[in-house]
């Protein structure tokens, strides 16, 4: 008898059983359930949730494989900053190679086995007290949430933070499909309100930089965010951004590998090319305000603003998590618009708030997280607004007709 | 209960749970965000609540009979008005430096829905005695949460309770800190007072599930 069958004979015995949603969760993650919905229903497509799901995950893994040898090599880059030696990054050459690799699995292995561990326990304690079937909505948060904070980040407070992201932003909902926040996105905005310091700031987003701060051997972990915030001059080059040898959170520095990812959600059909694109035109056209404010002479360079308003209204999406957010984050099938003209009001205004919060709130050097999650809440208002438009129209359509 | 009749004594016990004025009501939201950071200040606060809501449901409950149904708010208004001025006069004689913080939030006690509520719903209809318990009650109700979601938010937002470090010092890094262990500054912020207020509300519904309307 192989492993299969005797799965299933262990399910037919303990059906009912308490912790039959907790072994049903892990038998058709490996098999197939011997009863799926056969030919002939409504339902056209080939794929389930599970299946969504591992697609997502599947265009996060070059991100995650890239922060790993980069957080790595921004270790190592920033000492010899500290010793005076700038580095020039090069693929093969000081980038992709063991040092790099076994410093960022180090730090970054953890905080996915932590994210997932933590998140599935929750999912299953729910499922088992709520006696329904554990469902899949955790597979992709908890890949997200790694990628999307500092590397440096204490293991605890990212997992009290999943704690309180799944209980708090999904289950008190109802569970996957009912919450009206991104559940990653609340993981985040909990640590960055929860514990500041470890969230923002120089220092935490190159490995080390916390630990060495005050000694000789002291390294910085400055974001290109910060330091035009801050209005200094930016060492790295307009590649080193497109690339991702930048510091910043684990996953969202490669432009590149993002745009991939995004090219591969929308081949599949699971992210929406609406949102991702809405979202970038609505980040560009805040960014040429900012860039026309500058060039009328309204802001001059005394101001503290005018670091950030004088970035060219391109570079805000090279810089920072604008990208990442919009890729994986603002598609996010549950919190975002479901109406079509609702996805571009949706993502239009994520673009601009995201550059608008960047540039005038110096305290949140970055505020894509926040006007995601600003927009999830205002979503359904948009969707109701877009129906109520589309009725109207058609009520006008039939008066004309019958008139 | 000897002392009192059980229709009496319900007036007293319904406010702690079935008929809690936070949690079941959602009444007197705005000062359970504002001042629960920490136990301190809720705890005064419930003491003033306790006073304002017992003397005034007496006054009211007094005065039901020759106040003009026209009128009637700015009778109320005026009964808060002074209890609310009186609470503040003595907590500035006797507890300076606390009514240094709490004096705003003593001010806005006027616009707690919680008093207003009982005057207009039970005060206003009911005799002197009955309305007396039914101040006391409620507020005892508003007290209790106040004081639940004060402890969690000092004890986890600054590790302090009543002033006193619980897990050790902060900045040198002693007992839990040592550890790594850091306070959680979210805690401070009034959105988690709502998320505490939330969960109490889950843990009750879950308890007794014919609180659940639908």
């Amino acid at each position: 008898m192989d492993i299969k069958s005797s799965l299933h004979q262990i399910k037919e015995k303990f059906k009912g059983n308490k912790f039959a949603p907790a072994f049903n969760a892990f038998h058709t993650f490996l098999y197939t359930p011997n009863d799926v919905t056969k030919g002939g229903t409504h339902i056209k497509a080939a794929d389930d949730l599970k299946r969504t799901m591992n697609m997502v995950i599947l265009s996060l893994v070059p991100c995650l494989l890239f922060g790993i040898f980069n957080a790595g090599y921004q270790h190592y880059a920033a000492i010899d900053a500290a010793n005076g030696v700038i580095r020039e990054a090069s693929l093969f050459g000081n980038f992709i190679n063991w040092d790099n690799f076994i410093l960022g699995a180090i730090k970054v292995i953890p905080l996915v086995v932590v994210s997932y561990a933590v998140g599935l326990i929750v999912e299953f304690i729910f499922a088992v007290i709520k006696g329904h079937e554990v469902e899949e909505g955790y597979l992709v948060t908890g890949m997200l949430v790694p990628l999307i904070v500092p590397v440096d980040l204490p293991l605890w407070m990212l997992a009290v933070a999943v704690i309180f992201g799944v209980v708090i932003g999904k289950e008190v909902f109802g569970g996957t499909g009912m919450n009206i926040l991104n559940p990653a996105l609340t993981i985040r905005a909990f640590l960055f309100f929860a514990y500041p310091t470890w969230m923002s700031g120089d220092k935490v987003w190159v490995h080390g930089a916390v630990e060495r701060m005050g000694t000789p051997e002291a390294i910085s972990g400055e974001t290109i965010l910060g330091s035009y915030a801050q209005n200094q001059e930016i060492l790295y080059s307009l590649s080193d951004m497109l690339i991702g040898y930048i510091p910043g959170s684990v996953g969202e520095t490669s432009k590149i590998l993002i745009i991939l990812g995004a090219l591969f959600l929308i081949f599949t059909k699971i992210g929406s090319w609406r949102i991702m694109l809405s979202t970038i035109l609505g980040a560009l056209f805040m960014g040429l305000i900012f860039n026309q404010v500058i060039d009328f002479g309204l802001i001059t360079e005394t101001s503290k603003f005018y670091g950030l308003m004088s970035v060219p209204y391109w570079e805000h999406l090279l810089i920072g998590s604008i990208l990442f957010g919009a890729v994986f984050m603002a598609t996010d099938p549950v919190t975002a618009a479901q109406t079509l003209k609702g996805k571009w009001i949706y993502g239009f205004f994520i673009g601009f708030i995201s550059i608008m919060i960047r540039v005038f709130n110096p305290a949140y050097p970055e505020g894509v997280f926040l006007a995601i999650l600003l927009m999830n809440v205002f979503a359904p208002t948009i969707d109701h607004y877009v129906i109520e438009a589309n009725v109207k129209n058609r009520l006008n359509r039939l008066k004309i007709k019958s008139s | 209960m000897g002392l009192l009749s059980k229709r009496d004594s319900k007036l007293i016990l319904d406010p702690l749970s079935d008929n809690n004025p936070i949690t079941i009501q959602v009444l007197g939201i705005c000062s359970a965000l504002a001042i629960t950071a920490e136990l301190e200040a809720s705890v005064v606060m419930s003491i003033a609540v306790l006073f304002v809501m017992g003397v005034g449901n007496v006054v009211i409950s007094l005065i039901r009979n020759i106040v003009p149904s026209r009128i009637k708010i700015i009778v109320q208004l005026i009964v808060i008005a002074t209890l609310v001025i009186i609470v503040d006069l003595v907590l500035k004689a006797y507890a300076y430096e606390l009514s240094k913080t709490l004096s705003v939030f003593v001010g806005l006690i006027i616009t707690n829905c919680i008093i207003m509520g009982r005057f207009e719903a039970f005060a206003l209809a009911n005799g002197l005695w009955r309305s007396f318990l039914d101040g006391i009650g409620n507020a005892f109700g508003y007290a209790v949460i106040l004081v639940i979601v004060g402890f969690f938010r000092e004890l986890l937002g600054a590790g302090t309770l009543w002033g006193y470090p619980v897990f050790g010092d902060a900045i040198d890094k002693t007992g839990l800190y040592a550890w790594g262990y850091e306070n959680n500054g979210f805690m401070l912020l009034s959105p988690m007072a709502l998320i505490v207020v939330g969960i109490i509300i889950w843990i009750q519904r879950s308890k007794s599930t014919h609180l659940i309307e639908d």
